[in-house]
């Protein structure tokens, strides 16, 4: 008991020292915070731009499509703040880094998501949070109970999702240190996968994003299933509640593979 | 580190002769600034993995972003003037070209000012905005075959692309696709730059990462904006010399007329903006005080 609180006094301590040293230079922190929304008002802009241009997108309509959006926005955006900092491994893992997280006493994972915690990444999320809200009031939604359920269950599901797809691309620098931007493509690339229809892609690359690595079911399924429409591409209703459990096997998936990484480490020898 | 010393050789080499008068001897200055290019373009190349992972990259972003555009481009076939096909040959040419005018992640000119490294470079017999540009167009070569190429070869395997009509787009592409990295590398500096001043880089960077994405057409082509906001961008900002000149000279989006001005008008920034980085230097060095030098 002791020591667990013990444990959780020095993640307490890291998280403070973050906290401190990033709000130490202020104006910079600042345009952090605006640089960061803006990445995010970004997104959300080129979608509007888009229907600027066309009336529906893979047979949606804006509204319809920026429930998708906002819910992508939203728990990308949490669990970027929370995880997405699991970038910079390959880093670590080149410099030798990892060697001093391994030694001390904590879990390996923790410590590195609180030694470089992102602060500056609340603005995107609290963005995200009002295109969420702002796009389920203008959507026309027929409220039921169990709509309401989904609208909070699925973008805590979408977060585990978005986190686990962080961790488990992550570890490939375990086996291949220059891997560079390679996550990036199945991180960011998801995000901008899930933020439109699954209609609008098509083949083997919405085969492989939309059911292969299951981005389908972070926000267009759950969106389908408030809207009340049927899924055009015939799976049944059903499919928009799945989220919590894809998410779930996407966490099992990325603990597995953060194991199986860790275990696979060697060190540089610096 | 390999680089740094055949760099080191061959530019010491000729350096060393043409002591500071190197403007006066023009075949010398080609000479100098050939071997940094060519240092530049060798230093990259031994990023072949990285080089790979950043293909993949694009390659995925290719399909996401085409994808998206048919779909906008629709059962009407058109969008913003351009037809699928013209659509398909914009998001895969210009996702090699993202990585040859490189918009984002070169920090190397602020990282040395603010180390004090930069000293080195002061004390060299070639004008450092000429040498970064030197090191940046080999790079850009580099990236032209290991970046550019397989997008390109990938793009047609799975979508019907636009290949040019008339034979004046080919050199018109190729000679803005020069100037847009030129471009690129003269705002680049000049965002380095604000280190001599800021040392704390990360606001410019945030701002112009922010910018230079959305506004250089990468997100979606800028000619599904209004005219009025168009007009503003293309003569009031550099960022649609970036990507979005070259790739509209590509797809042919415009007559023959306007194609050219497009380039002209690209021309026009990177003289101006190189002159910026100039006169910015020159400033910059006058105060600048190198931390333990």
């Amino acid at each position: 008991m002791a020591e667990a609180g013990g444990t959780l006094a020095a993640y307490r301590a890291l998280l403070g020292a973050q906290a401190r040293a990033q709000t130490a230079y202020r104006t910079s922190f600042v345009i952090d915070l605006l640089g960061n929304v803006g990445a995010t008002v970004f997104d959300v802009v080129t979608v509007l731009v888009l229907y600027g241009v066309t009336r529906e997108l893979g047979g949606f309509t804006l509204r319809e499509t920026l429930v998708m959006v906002g819910l992508t926005a939203f728990a990308f955006a949490v669990a970027d703040l929370l995880v997405g900092n699991i970038e910079r491994l390959p880093r670590y893992v080149r410099t030798g880094l990892f060697d001093a997280v391994l030694l001390r006493p904590l879990g390996a994972l923790p410590q590195l998501l609180l030694m470089d915690l992102p602060l500056r990444k609340v603005s995107r999320g609290l963005f995200g949070l009002a295109v969420w809200v702002t796009a389920l009031a203008g959507a026309g939604i027929e409220w039921t109970p169990s709509r309401v359920a989904l609208a909070v269950v699925a973008p805590l599901a979408a977060v585990v999702f978005f986190g686990s797809v962080f961790v488990a691309t992550a570890t490939v620098s375990f086996f291949w240190v220059e891997s560079g931007e390679l996550a990036n493509s199945v991180t960011y690339g998801g995000r901008d996968f899930a933020s439109y229809p699954v209609t609008v892609f098509a083949g083997w690359f919405r085969a492989a994003f939309a059911y292969g690595l299951g981005f389908a079911f972070v926000s267009y399924q759950p969106a389908l299933a408030l809207l009340g429409r049927a899924d055009p591409l015939g799976l049944p209703a059903w499919a928009g509640w799945a989220a919590p459990g894809v998410a779930l096997v996407a966490l099992a998936g990325a603990s597995l593979t953060w194991r199986v990484g860790v275990r696979h480490y060697r060190s540089t020898g610096s | 580190m390999a680089w740094l010393r055949m760099e080191g050789s061959e530019v010491g080499s000729v350096a060393a002769t043409v002591a500071s008068h190197t403007d006066s001897n023009v075949i010398l200055w080609f000479r100098t600034f050939n071997a940094i290019c060519r240092s530049g373009f060798r230093r990259h190349a031994t990023y072949r993995q990285a080089a790979l992972a950043g293909v993949v990259t694009n390659t995925v972003f290719g399909f996401l972003r085409c994808y998206v555009l048919l779909a906008v481009a629709g059962a009407a076939g058109t969008a913003g003037g351009y037809d699928r096909a013209q659509l398909v040959t914009f998001v895969w040419v210009g996702q090699g070209l993202l990585a040859v005018v490189l918009l984002w992640g070169w920090t190397d000119l602020a990282d040395r000012i603010r180390t004090g490294d930069i000293a080195g470079d002061l004390l060299r017999p070639v004008h450092p905005v000429t040498s970064y540009l030197a090191t940046d167009l080999g790079r850009a070569g580099y990236a032209v075959l290991a970046r550019m190429l397989p997008p390109i070869l990938v793009g047609p395997l799975f979508f019907d692309v636009h290949l040019p009509a008339r034979w004046p787009t080919v050199p018109l592409f190729v000679g803005s696709v020069v100037l847009a990295v030129v471009l690129c590398f003269a705002c680049r500096f000049l965002v380095n730059a604000t280190a001599y001043w800021l040392q704390d880089v990360r606001g410019p960077m945030v701002l112009w990462t922010l910018g230079s994405g959305v506004l250089a057409g990468l997100y979606f082509p800028l000619r599904f904006l209004p005219e009025e906001i168009q007009r503003v961008l293309w003569f009031g900002t550099p960022f649609p010399s970036l990507l979005q000149t070259p790739l509209d000279v590509l797809v042919e989006r415009d007559p023959p007329a306007t194609q050219a001005g497009l380039v002209a008008l690209q021309a026009g920034w990177v003289v101006l903006l190189l002159a910026g980085c100039r006169l910015v230097q020159r400033r910059a060095e006058r105060r600048l005080v190198v931390q333990g030098g």
